[in-house]
């Protein structure tokens, strides 16, 4: 199972070691070639705006667009992941993928003092809570019937499913637990038998 | 509601973790910061002067004027970072006021203390330090720095000092790494930094926190040579508005810095971007010029 990580920018490397961690092969991807070789993408951490704009210029707006719309091809977003696949973007909106139907508001807990950990309850993973880091974090402002909500915190949706496409408020590869990666690649491995 | 944390390690640590691989730019006006963000920088440096300028110009460097900050932070939706001097840790505490996203504790400004940097631990917003090799670097860690940067010699478009220090950082850790347990706290005496980061460097391989080369950078293959020698980003200050064509030279180091390894990209961005800044050979500096001697 070869996951790809998006290596424009942001923390690639935490997300290749959850990988590692839960028996997938991570990979960078940087370009089209690259991604053409992967089952499933993670879109990191890191600043929307300038991994958005260099994805387009590469041409991985377009090729991950198509294989998602074509072939249900699986992608998980934690932060500026959830907004670059958002369909709808409140305050400067970035260069993305545009492909789930939620609206994403961008630094929408504040600036970085805002920036919190907390344990969290993710209904599908059960107990013990996940260990939740937001870094100046986006709020899923609005979603379509279509969008399953996963987790909660502080009457906010901060994880959220719709088909093939996976998102976080926050980074799971920012602490040590392993079960949202592990999902994810289950979910790509359910891709691949179908 | 569970309970919620802010301010610590792991959140400020987080921060510079998102910003690898990215650019940050020295910006002076709310125009220069748009033109960072437009370029693909993933976060500005707000401060009165360029590192060039501060030193052309003399006298003692400090805080920014908090007017340019704000107006910075109004004009970008990127990290905003600002800079104070070595030890003043009021002018830190007004920046905090100012919720800008990172403080950098500046050999760049004048030093306000000749002895204690700030203790970065009382503060809930991050800080970045710079250093020219390990032993400082982890002094910096042990006082609380989330981020670090090695030192180059800022203002100088000369990219030898930000070499040499990365280079030194990377030597030191080999070594380190290589050293028997039982010697590391003889190690940890000689580099004057605690044990218990010298330990967590051999258990990692590498430095705790995030490590940008700066000091120097004035160009597409500067970045990307400090990206091939192990840096996690760069910051480049006078190299891009001291620069003929800003626009032009920052769109090509972003995009140096994101394909450093693909020497046909670096070609390609590096076409008719324009003349770099004009550059300081190092020997013309005098002891008092070499803003990386300071707070060590």
């Amino acid at each position: 199972m070869r996951i790809g990580v998006l290596a424009i920018q942001g923390d690639v490397r935490e997300h290749k070691n959850h990988l590692i961690a839960v028996g997938a092969e991570p990979a960078e991807v940087r370009t089209v070639k690259d991604f053409d070789s992967v089952d499933g993408l993670i879109i990191p951490g890191g600043e929307s705006t300038t991994i958005g704009m260099l994805m387009q210029e590469g041409g991985l707006i377009d090729a991950i667009r198509s294989r998602v719309v074509n072939d249900h091809f699986p992608v998980y977003g934690t932060c500026a992941g959830l907004i670059l696949l958002a369909k709808d973007v409140v305050g400067p909106s970035p260069a993305r993928l545009g492909l789930m139907d939620i609206t994403a508001g961008r630094n929408a807990y504040g600036r970085q003092l805002a920036s919190f950990e907390a344990p969290i309850t993710i209904p599908f993973l059960g107990q013990p809570d996940f260990p939740a880091v937001f870094i100046r974090a986006p709020k899923i402002l609005a979603m379509s019937a279509d969008v399953v909500p996963l987790a909660e915190y502080d009457g906010q949706v901060v994880m959220a499913e719709q088909g093939s496409l996976l998102v976080s408020a926050f980074h799971p590869e920012m602490s040590h637990d392993v079960r949202i990666h592990q999902y994810f690649v289950d979910k790509v491995r359910k891709t691949q038998t179908v | 509601m569970n309970e919620k944390q802010v301010g610590t390690f792991n959140v400020k640590a987080g921060l510079a973790e998102m910003l690898k691989g990215g650019v940050i730019m020295d910006v002076t006006t709310p125009e220069q910061a748009v033109i960072a963000e437009k370029a693909g920088a993933v976060a500005v440096m707000a401060l009165e002067r360029v590192p060039a300028d501060i030193r052309a110009a003399g006298g003692v460097a400090r805080m920014a004027d908090p007017r340019i900050v704000k107006s910075i932070q109004q004009a970008v939706s990127i990290p905003v970072m600002a800079k104070v001097r070595i030890g003043h840790f009021v002018e830190a505490q007004v920046l905090e006021a100012l919720e800008v996203d990172y403080i950098d504790e500046s050999e760049v400004l004048t030093p306000a203390d000749p002895q204690y940097h700030i203790d970065k631990w009382g503060f809930q917003v991050p800080f970045v330090c710079g250093a020219r090799d390990l032993g400082e670097a982890l002094r910096r860690i042990a006082e609380g720095a989330a981020m670090l940067r090695t030192k180059g010699e800022p203002g100088t478009g000369n990219v030898v000092e930000a070499v040499r220090h990365l280079r030194a950082v990377n030597a030191e850790i080999r070594r380190l790494v290589a050293t028997p347990d039982g010697e590391l706290p003889d190690l940890a005496k000689e580099l004057r930094a605690p044990i218990d980061l010298v330990r967590k460097v051999k258990e990692l391989g590498r430095l705790p926190v995030v490590n940008f080369s700066a000091g120097g950078i004035a160009s597409p293959s500067d970045a990307a040579l400090m990206m091939q020698l192990g840096a996690d980003g760069i910051f480049v200050g006078s190299g891009i508005f001291k620069s003929q064509n800003p626009e032009a030279m920052a769109r090509a180091i972003v995009r140096a810095t994101l394909h450093f390894n693909d020497p046909k990209i670096i070609a390609e961005v590096s076409e008719g971007i324009g003349d770099g800044m004009p550059g300081l050979e190092m020997a013309t500096l005098t002891p008092a010029d070499r803003m990386q001697d300071r707070g060590i």
